[in-house]
């Protein structure tokens, strides 16, 4: 089962760690989610789907709307919020790596 | 596969470690918090520009950075105090959020000589409490985009 594998890929992403921090606070439908983002209605469906998949997401029907909310048991599945955390930094050091290899490299 | 970040938070405490080693040698993992140009490079994203508007890297200097959107638009402002500066050795500073209810962090840097071509830093964050830690560490989902640093600041709104 690679089922945690696959949610630390889904919070890889800066887009979709942003949609769950916007349904973090209310459930919201699709389109207010997309709304909220420069990127094509698609991909944002995209993001929906792999978040709903691994269940950090659920899905709910009220009347013709269907909601996202956050499932919160699975966030702290995660390790209470470390592991994002965890890879912003690991995000901001690989580029610190990247800038100094290149600056020795131009001395 | 070993991961080239750790982080260390304890349940409960006020405090937590973050390590690293790079492919770099000391100097040059040093000189990347010492030089205001290069912070400013890895400090920023395509999502947002980090300047300094101030950096004395110097014991009993101050630093002040802000970041903004890529439309321009300030989104974060962060300010401290160096307690120690030790050339690729030590840094102690504070680190403080600008406008927002996270108080004032001490952040203790320590650098590291592992060979000629690796280095490791060790982070020590110490915050004014766990509750404070917690809240900087969910945090992290606003990074990057600045649609979601809006949402934090109304959410945060909505609760003073």
């Amino acid at each position: 089962m690679n089922l945690r594998r696959d949610v630390f890929q889904a919070i890889a992403d800066p887009t979709r760690r942003a949609i769950l921090m916007l349904v973090a606070s209310q459930a919201m439908t699709a389109g207010a989610i997309a709304a909220n983002f420069d990127t094509a209605r698609p991909t944002v469906s995209k993001h929906l789907q792999i978040l709903t998949e691994c269940e950090l997401l659920n899905q709910e029907q009220s009347g013709r709307e269907i909601y996202y909310h956050l499932n919160p048991q699975k966030m702290k599945d995660i390790g209470d919020f470390i592991e994002p955390f965890r890879q912003m930094w690991d995000e901001r050091f690989n580029k610190l790596e990247t800038i100094m290899k290149q600056y020795k490299s131009k001395k | 596969m070993k991961q080239k970040t750790n982080i260390g938070a304890d349940e409960g405490k006020q405090d937590l470690t973050i390590t690293r080693e790079f492919d770099l040698p000391l100097e040059l993992l040093f000189r990347a918090y010492a030089e205001p140009e290069l912070v400013e490079q890895w400090m920023s994203n395509p999502y947002s520009t980090t300047k300094l508007l101030k950096f004395e890297g110097k014991k009993h200097g101050s630093y002040k950075l802000q970041s903004a959107d890529a439309k321009g638009q300030v989104v974060f402002r962060a300010n401290g105090v160096m307690h120690e500066f030790i050339t690729n050795q030590k840094i102690t500073r504070t680190f403080e959020m600008e406008g927002t209810p996270y108080g004032v962090q001490l952040e203790v840097y320590e650098f590291e000589y592992v060979n000629e071509d690796t280095s490791k830093l060790t982070m020590h964050v110490i915050y004014e409490s766990a509750a404070q830690r917690d809240q900087v560490l969910k945090l992290p989902f606003a990074q990057g985009i600045n649609m979601a640093h809006n949402r934090i600041e109304e959410i945060l709104g909505n609760r003073k």
